[in-house]
């Protein structure tokens, strides 16, 4: 970081950087494991929810790389085939359950929310400690399941291959079940916070865009959650007395798992993703020192996305079986979700019109959103449409389209995130250097490894394949070593952050110059409690001058 | 199935034409190809339109000192907001319409098809067609399904254990394949040649392995001929052999003595004595043929009645194909 | 938060009473939106399974004991008035009025749960009426009088999970009754408890009639 940077900007805030040096910051407020364990402040929670989201990120992605190293070769490489299944089914589960889903909201969400509503925690934080110590619980379920006999039915659980295989498949979906409380517990307190705890002066529309966007995500979490923890009860009850419901020699019917299934899983990706969204405006305002463009719509977006993700389920099955009218309808809808998704994309590249443009890390994690959600949000498109989407589904085509998004999308956004609220959550500020090289590495990386899957799939690879036909192998390998490429990237962002913490300046109160209230009314780390005393709203949400 | 024969599987070759899509080869195909350009070159477009301008201003509007602020903070523009809006919408729903209509004429299958039964299980297709009065039923891992081309034909689906779902490429066809209820596809092929069928819905271990060859023939001499081969049956030894191992027998019948499966073992079985739930009986051929058509008629003790029937899938030189090899099952 | 008689307890995060109690009342509504949909879903299952065989469901539903469901309904409705009326008791200051009606409350959610479990469901295995694969019973269709009965014991069973925790719910209610902690001026946990009670009331009154005595 540079120096003026800092010393540019000490004139607009309250003087945090050097006249409280007798209250102690959060992190020093009180020591020993005790302190951590039964901690109720948020910002605690936050950084414990960083530490697991970034471990399991670590396991999913490692699971990843020998997926990715199997598939060298088009018949076996270093595994057989049932060790394979289960790798991607591990790979897959871990990250929407115990990685994507949890990184935003909980880990930078708990963490920056009541920060940037002036208030001194969120509504309950109790309620908030038990949220993280149910995820541990889920967590440590999860990881049973996948030693103790492992799982291979994918980490969609179809039925009635799901129903009837071997394998911990009750101990992983009840630790799926376990963890969806979490998510609505995070979800609830986070309603009620931004319902009840603002500061004077700030309305609805006075709020930072990151707010509208967790306060959409926890909608979903509180309405879409509850729905998959009663089709995992049911799955599990189908396993183990064998009710009939989900498998046709039962008398049941495995189409409506499905349905039931993706009634959840579909607004979950949009819990995976509106987050992103949330951080994403937040970033390109700070980095091009601009109102975010066209803030009401961007506002409005997420509620639109937010209802919308619950109408449009059946477009993960528009061959499963399902009646024509059915996916007609669905895929009707599904093209109305595209449109506030790109109502937020133009506004963000407006934003940049005119601003002061820099490009430290996390405005290159937001470069590589824009760049990457927008080819997963336009290959959605050829997925939507029905008689195209008969020859992509179920390829890699699909897997293309999903990574773009959920790791396009939401994890460039996260790291992006991170990198921006570090000086923050840590008080140090990192190796402005590498961490640009490794976001690039990263951006690389990733479009290596999953470009190439887009022709994998429209030539006809199916996902989900241990072997596969000759004529596929160049374009594993070149996936494969985008995935190596991508992995080395991420080390080197680890190691800009590990380098950060051990030897990282003292970071100042606003590096950034950025005007939400987090920034201009804190120190860097904030105390314990915050403030000294309840801000109020600032004029407008991004209030920068010309 | 062994390294040699794996290699043999998966070196089916899949015809390609250019860089994204399979050589099309039946009728249908073009309502899959044609959006699917569409949508590309729109894609192409409007990635250029939104990644020009960002990389324009990226570049334009770059800080060049730490204290440099906004040029304006010009935030909104409702005839903007409408147009990026609005537009996308009209296209979305062109396309939404060219892709319901394809979708219908894939999935209705029309007048005049001839039939086909197919059958997916863990993990090889079988289907079954009717030539000259009879049932002819072909299948196996990596097997040869014969189809002439310019005729149209109605794939009638079935699954006997777990999802699958029957995808074939060139053809640009895919349904799931049901347990307990039927799916129904039609196509009708251009080109002769040989088109791989995949199996695209996670099945289990050898999901990947579950393959077909679609052969596409000339004329439907040549379709009737290795109809009428298929439907003669050899009863000897290796066919029998070759019955046991495709007809999904070797799920729960072991050949070396190994018991815990789901039925008996099948060494030694000929001429064996067994008690049954309706009394003692010696193992012949009578016995095989009635297992086999009407598997709970005599049930061995200790066992549970799973074993599926095969009336309908296998006709008598078959079953005496199977009982010439279970008799040299010492 | 050990609040003295008569005074508001104010968690150190909220600024104000006002505050504290519309946070407390949102988050519990919520709550029991999350406990509505995850019935929901169930009460699809029951839907579409009684649409493909309304014989069978019919037939099975005549094997439900109707008496005692009824009685388990009168019991509920009963423990939901005096829940209502306890912080009745609590606005008024009357704290023998909030211990009564505690303590009535859950006198009826456990007799609720011992009509279930020891009249209801026994006689149910008795006859073979078992969840699932167990179904032994002697009926007409025996195919789909399993998924009739696996979703009767998994959607009055996970009710009566519920009815426990209400039990327990009350019952912690209960000893914070005994250390006078509500009164005028603070109730607001009676009135969350007793909302969380409607709302297991209310998946009672749907479940009674679709399998007690729809047919």
């Amino acid at each position: 970081m540079t120096e003026t940077t800092a010393a540019a900007h000490v004139g607009h805030d309250h003087g945090h950087d050097h006249a409280h040096g007798e209250e102690p910051n959060y992190l020093q407020a009180s020591h020993g494991l005790k302190s951590w364990i039964f901690t109720v402040d948020h910002k605690r929670l936050g950084v414990m929810y960083l530490a697991a989201v970034s471990f399991f990120f670590f396991v999913g992605g490692l699971a990843a790389l020998l997926v990715r190293t199997e598939l060298l070769t088009h018949t076996k490489t270093i595994m057989d085939a049932d060790t394979y299944n289960r790798f991607f089914t591990v790979h897959g589960a871990i990250m929407v359950f115990l990685v994507i889903i949890p990184s935003v909201p909980a880990g930078l969400g708990n963490f920056v929310l009541p920060l940037q509503l002036g208030a001194k925690d969120v509504a309950f934080p109790k309620l908030n400690l038990l949220s993280f110590w149910v995820y541990c619980t889920g967590a440590v379920m999860a990881v049973s399941a996948i030693l103790i006999g492992g799982v291979d039915t994918g980490w969609t659980f179809y039925t009635p291959y799901s129903s009837t295989t071997s394998g911990s498949v009750v101990m992983m979906v009840a630790a799926v079940f376990v963890l969806g409380f979490s998510s609505i517990f995070t979800g609830m307190n986070f309603i009620v916070t931004i319902h009840k705890l603002r500061p004077p002066g700030m309305t609805w529309f006075k709020m930072p865009l990151f707010l509208w966007g967790i306060y959409s995500t926890s909608i979903i979490q509180v309405m879409a959650t509850p729905v998959l923890a009663i089709t995992l009860l049911l799955l599990i009850m189908e396993r183990v007395i064998k009710v009939g419901i989900f498998d046709p020699a039962l008398g049941g019917d495995p189409v409506l798992f499905q349905h039931f299934f993706w009634f959840y899983s579909h607004p979950a990706v949009y819990i995976m993703i509106l987050p992103g969204m949330a951080v994403m405006s937040d970033m390109i305002a700070a980095f091009t020192k601009k109102r975010v463009f066209g803030y009401r719509f961007v506002a409005f977006s997420s509620l639109a996305i937010a209802v919308i993700s619950f109408i449009v389920w059946g477009h993960h099955m528009f061959v499963s079986g399902q009646s024509e009218l059915s996916s007609m309808v669905f895929s009707f809808l599904t093209f109305l979700v595209a449109i506030p998704s790109g109502v937020k994309v133009f506004n963000w590249i407006a934003t940049m019109y005119q601003g002061s443009v820099s490009f430290e890390t996390p405005m290159l994690y937001a470069l590589s959103f824009l760049f990457l959600f927008s080819i997963g949000g336009l290959t959605g498109i050829f997925l939507g449409t029905l008689s195209v989407d008969v020859h992509l589904h179920d390829t890699y085509f699909v897997v293309a389209h999903f990574h773009y998004v959920m790791m396009g999308g939401t994890i460039m956004a996260f790291f992006g995130g991170l990198y921006y609220w570090w000086p923050k959550i840590t008080g140090k500020m990192y190796f402005e250097r590498t961490g640009q090289i490794a976001a690039i590495m990263v951006f690389i990386g990733f479009n290596l490894t999953f470009f190439t899957q887009f022709f994998l799939g429209s030539r006809g690879m199916p996902r989900r394949y241990y072997n596969y036909l000759a004529e596929f192998e160049d374009l594993h390998k070149l996936s494969t070593f985008g995935a190596y490429f991508l992995f080395a990237g991420l080390l080197l962002s680890l190691g800009t952050l590990v380098h950060s913490l051990l030897k990282g300046p003292k970071a100042p109160a606003n590096p950034w110059g950025a005007k939400t209230l987090e920034w201009t009314h804190t120190a860097s780390p904030p105390i314990e409690h915050n403030f000294h005393e309840t801000p109020h709203a600032p004029a407008a949400p991004y209030d920068y001058d010309t | 199935m062994d390294a040699e024969q794996l290699k043999q599987l998966q070196s089916m070759h899949l015809p390609l034409d250019g860089v994204w899509l399979p050589k099309a080869t039946s009728t249908i195909a073009h309502v899959v190809d044609d959006p699917f350009w569409i949508i590309y070159w729109a894609c192409v477009i409007a990635f250029v339109l939104m990644m020009a301008p960002m990389f324009w201003f990226a570049w334009k509007y770059r800080r060049k000192s730490a204290e440099q602020k906004a040029l304006s903070q010009i935030d909104h523009s409702q005839a903007m907001e409408i147009a990026w809006s609005v537009l996308p919408l009209v296209f979305f729903f062109w396309v939404f319409v060219l892709g319901f209509r394809g979708f219908l004429e894939m999935f209705v299958a029309p007048a005049g098809a001839t039939e086909v039964q197919v059958q997916g299980q863990k993990w090889q297709w079988s289907m079954a067609y009717d030539h000259k009065g009879d049932r002819v039923s072909v299948g196996g891992v990596g097997a040869e399904f014969v189809f002439p081309k310019n005729k149209k034909f109605k794939l009638v689906l079935k699954s006997t254990d777990v999802l699958h779902s029957f995808y074939v490429p060139n053809f640009r066809i895919k349904t799931d394949v049901i347990p307990g209820r039927y799916t129904t596809l039609w196509f009708e092929a251009t080109e002769a040649g040989e088109y791989p069928l995949l199996c695209t819905e996670y099945c289990g271990t050898d999901h990947s392995n579950m393959l077909g060859k679609i052969k596409i023939v000339d004329t439907e001499a040549e379709w009737h001929a290795w109809l009428d081969k298929m439907n003669t049956t050899v009863v000897d030894v290796p066919t029998g052999k070759n019955l046991f191992e495709t007809k999904g027998c070797t799920a729960c019948h072991s050949v070396d003595g190994s018991t815990g499966l789901a039925g008996p073992t099948f060494k030694g079985l000929w001429g064996r004595n067994e008690q049954t739930n309706k009394g003692p009986i010696t193992v012949d051929a009578d016995y095989i043929t009635e297992s086999i058509l009407q598997p709970q008629a005599k049930l061995v003790n200790g066992y549970q009645p799973v074993m599926p029937t095969y009336q309908g899938q296998l006709k008598q030189d078959q079953i005496n194909a199977i009982i010439e090899y279970i008799k040299t099952l010492k | 938060m050990s609040p003295t008689e008569g005074k508001f307890p104010l968690a150190q995060h909220f600024s104000d009473p006002e505050q504290q109690l519309d946070s407390n009342k949102l988050g519990m509504w919520l709550f029991l939106v999350t406990e509505i949909l995850l019935f929901g879903g169930l009460f699809c299952a029951y839907i579409i399974f009684r649409s493909l065989h309304p014989v069978a469901f019919h037939e099975c539903h005549k094997l439900l004991d109707w008496k005692l469901g009824g009685i388990n309904t009168v019991v509920l409705l009963i423990s939901s008035l005096t829940a209502a009326l306890a912080i009745r008791a609590a606005q008024v200051n009357d704290k023998a009025g909030i211990k009564l009606n505690i303590i009535i409350t859950i006198l009826c959610a456990v007799t609720f749960m011992v009509i279930k479990l020891v009249f209801e469901w026994p006689a149910k295995f008795d006859h073979g009426y078992l969840p699932g694969y167990n179904f032994m019973g002697h009926v007409a269709n025996p195919d789909q009088a399993h998924i009739f009965f696996g979703l009767y014991f998994l959607m009055t069973g996970l009710h009566g999970i519920h009815v426990v925790i209400g039990i327990i719910l009350f019952s912690w209610l209960l000893i914070k009754t005994y250390k006078g902690q509500f009164h005028s001026g603070w109730w607001q946990p009676l009135e969350l408890g007793g909302l969380y009670w409607h709302v297991v009331d209310l998946i009672w009154i749907f479940l009674f009639p679709l399998f007690y005595l729809a047919g």
